[in-house]
């Protein structure tokens, strides 16, 4: 967009890629607050028929459209309160890191095979290792609060994020070797095509990295069955016990953007990202695949994929939240590191060794971009001094394509 | 509306942020008396060489030619965020052992071996 | 004195007109002052939780300095391991400690000034050593080519493919495998040791934290012990 601004509408470049930095912002932020609104509706929705129950009715109609926003209005006009030993300055700073945290890693997050906010070369990289940040958030929220449940509530919710960080890469790391880059977009190009394409089909070791990795998601955003840290049963309600208002529509949306988020991030490293189940695009004969001739219409059929995946997710969450009881923060501890860490570091194993052994999968040359291992490309890459000159060239592509040469 | 840029960007610039950031640390480590003072003065000293040497290592900040560095300076700057968390750790370890034993993390109270 | 002549070149700001911002630059003044800024609140301030959060806002903006010189994946590193690793244990550590009296310990104003002094002494040789280069001077070039993870990861399983060289040559530069299994060994002692430091002692005599969690009734305190009268930890509530 910010070369369509300095070429056609002839900006000044620094005018041009701030518009578009506006622009992407704005929209990024219109994807989290409207989804915080439709997912709480859909919270409420989905607990009350799980409950057996009907849930909101009245507000905006029968189904209670205008729910969310008579919560927005309500948050909005509550008084805005402080605990009296509060630290003032943390106390009010919380939130807004909790939320930054969410918000920013949307920047590598991609809608389309052309929509990001930025490609970032590592990208699975930057967005774990901003997740990991908004345990910052909750650990000032917990502190600047000055109330031991708070506290409590906040240690809590920082180990358990912490610990099952160590999972939740394990699990990322399946799909970066089956593409052979960090790249977000290229993981998402690697799965064109038909359903068969997607990492999760790809070998029955990255359907249960598949699962695990949702676990560690879930464990990762604090939902039940891992919301020990906020549950009401227990402590109040954890770390955000003293706060109110808009505030605590803060943590409440940094929440939801980041179950989005981690939704959004399973979608495009196992189920296919903006590529549909079946490839329309391609079989209309709108695009053949690269990003320049495809029409408008292409990318916003892919940003429907994605955002429609990452809503399943969502709404799978919810569904597990609303039916599973809450666990122990001891049996929180035990599912990592008794289960999920052994379990995730086996099934890489698994899918290394699937690879070197089965590189076109289980029907010989039906996959499509297979990467073929040959023995000896270490010699073959020392002794070849000219090789190095052709990889900075590739920005994209994975190293082991362009040393050892790609079937298709 | 007077907007102020220096200029592109060269490898000083970045030498000068770690030189004060080297700086801070070492005030903290020489001034702090909390343990965990010291130990986040050291934290500071360690990313100050780190800034260096990515500037080193950039082929962003380098002149004409290459980067004094190249990619060696990228893998210093890894291989000591690794060491440092690592030592972090160990710090940290110490000062609860501390702590446990003379329940306070004041270093100036750390006197048992004096005389 | 021509050393403080050349650092007050480079420092004068140029006014341009408004069309012609560098980004670049813009955004590497906005990341170098913030990590200055709070690297020198961590200095300035007594508060050791005030400290942790300046801590964590110098080592992010400096991971936003390295994504600007255009390491990313070292910018990705610091974030995951120094902001959210080890920041995050410094922080247990100091919620641990965070007792009232022991939140903000003063340091006696002699040490604070020899500590300015030494400081200044440091900054200016590291100031004049960094200045008088003069190819570290020259402003960078625009690299059109965005920078890959690819030579680091083949660099860390011991390929070199960052350069052209001879074939000669790169008999002789050796990758990073055998410093990278070294930092993983290191790792794991340090893992090991650090739990075995920090692990839980039986005491001799009940801390009151301990005596409270108990429903015995608490034993009677020997006179003159340090640690039983002031040992309180923040989990059962100091009073802030």
């Amino acid at each position: 967009m910010a070369e369509f601004l300095i070429n056609t509408v002839g900006l000044p470049t620094w005018l041009a890629w701030s518009a578009t930095a506006g622009v992407a912002a704005f929209l990024i932020l219109n994807v989290i607050a409207g989804g915080a609104l439709v997912f709480i509706w859909a919270e409420r929705k989905i607990a009350a028929r799980i409950q057996d129950r009907l849930g909101p009715t009245r507000t905006g109609g029968r189904f209670g459209w205008l729910q969310s926003l008579a919560d927005g209005i309500k948050l909005l006009a509550k008084e805005d309160l402080m605990p009296d030993g509060a630290d003032s300055l943390l106390f009010r700073l919380a939130p807004y890191v909790s939320f930054c945290a969410s918000f920013c890693a949307f920047i590598a997050m991609p809608f389309a095979f052309d929509v990001v906010g930025q490609r970032l070369n590592v990208g699975v990289f930057f967005v774990i290792a901003v997740l990991g940040l908004e345990v910052f958030g909750v650990i000032l929220a917990g502190y600047a609060s000055a109330s031991k449940w708070s506290l409590f509530g906040a240690m809590r919710e920082a180990a358990q994020v912490v610990s099952y960080e160590v999972p939740l890469g394990m699990c990322v790391v399946v799909p970066v070797m089956l593409a052979g880059s960090m790249d977000l977009v290229t993981i998402g190009e690697k799965q064109a095509g038909w359903l068969t394409n997607w990492y999760l089909f790809h070998d029955p070791f990255t359907f249960v990295i598949f699962w695990v990795y949702f676990t560690c998601a879930v464990a990762s955003v604090n939902r039940a069955p891992f919301d020990l840290a906020e549950a009401e049963s227990e402590l109040v309600a954890g770390f955000h016990t003293e706060y109110s208002g808009l505030r605590w529509s803060f943590f409440f949306m940094a929440e939801y953007g980041s179950m989005f988020l981690v939704s959004g991030l399973a979608a495009v490293l196992f189920l296919g990202g903006w590529n549909g189940p079946i490839p329309i695009a391609e079989l209309a004969g709108w695009s053949d695949g690269s990003a320049v001739t495809a029409p408008y219409a292409v990318r916003l059929l892919g940003c429907a994929n994605l955002l429609g995946k990452a809503t399943v997710g969502v709404l799978l969450m919810m569904w597990i939240r609303w039916t599973l009881p809450r666990l122990r923060i001891d049996q929180v501890m035990t599912t990592c590191l008794k289960y999920c860490t052994p379990i995730a570091a086996v099934m890489f194993a698994g899918v290394m060794l699937w690879q070197l052994f089965l590189p076109g999968g289980l029907v010989p040359g039906s996959r499509r971009g297979a990467i073929a291992v040959r023995e000896g490309w270490l010699e073959q890459a020392v002794e070849k001094p000219e090789e190095p000159a052709a990889v900075p060239a590739d920005a994209g592509t994975s190293v082991s394509q362009q040393l050892v040469g790609v079937a298709e | 509306m007077i907007l102020v840029a220096t200029g592109t960007v060269s490898v000083t610039h970045y030498l000068i942020v770690g030189a004060i950031m080297f700086t801070a640390g070492v005030v903290c480590m020489a001034v702090k008396r909390n343990a965990l003072g010291v130990l986040m003065g050291i934290e500071l000293v360690l990313n100050g060489a780190n800034i260096n040497f990515v500037a080193f290592g950039s082929s962003y900040l380098a002149g004409e030619g290459r980067p004094p560095l190249g990619l060696d300076g990228e893998v210093m700057a890894l291989f000591v965020i690794l060491l440092a968390a690592a030592e972090a750790a160990v710090a940290l370890a110490i000062t609860l052992n501390f702590y446990n034993n003379h329940g306070t993390v004041d270093v100036d109270r750390a006197d048992d071996l004096r005389g | 004195m021509n050393w403080m002549a050349n650092l007050l070149f480079l420092q004068r700001p140029t006014i341009l007109p408004v069309a012609a911002i560098d980004w670049h630059a813009s955004l590497f003044v906005v990341f170098a002052l913030v990590a200055c800024g709070a690297a020198v609140m961590v200095v300035v301030t007594d508060n050791v939780v005030r400290m942790a959060l300046h801590l964590v806002l110098s080592l992010g903006a400096t991971a936003g300095l390295f994504f600007l010189a255009g390491a990313e994946f070292v910018g990705s590193m610091q974030l995951m391991i120094y902001v959210g690793g080890t920041l995050v244990l410094l922080v247990f550590g100091v919620m641990l400690t965070a007792q009232t009296k022991l939140v903000a310990l003063q340091t006696p104003p002699g040490d604070r000034v020899i500590a300015g002094i030494l400081a200044a002494a440091l900054l200016a040789v590291l100031v004049q050593s960094a200045v008088s280069i003069e190819t570290w001077r020259r402003p960078g070039r625009a690299e059109t080519q965005p920078p890959t993870a690819t030579p680091l990861g083949m660099a860390l399983v011991g390929v070199r493919v960052d350069s052209p060289v001879s074939a000669a040559e790169s008999q002789r530069r050796s990758g990073y495998l055998l410093p990278f299994e070294i930092v993983s060994v290191h790792l794991l002692v340090v893992l090991v040791g650090a739990a075995y430091l920090a692990r839980a002692k039986r005491r001799r005599t009940p801390r009151p934290i301990d005596v409270v969690a108990s429903a015995d009734p608490p034993p009677p305190l020997p006179s003159g012990r340090l640690e039983d009268r002031e040992t309180a930890s923040v989990l059962i509530g100091s009073g802030r």
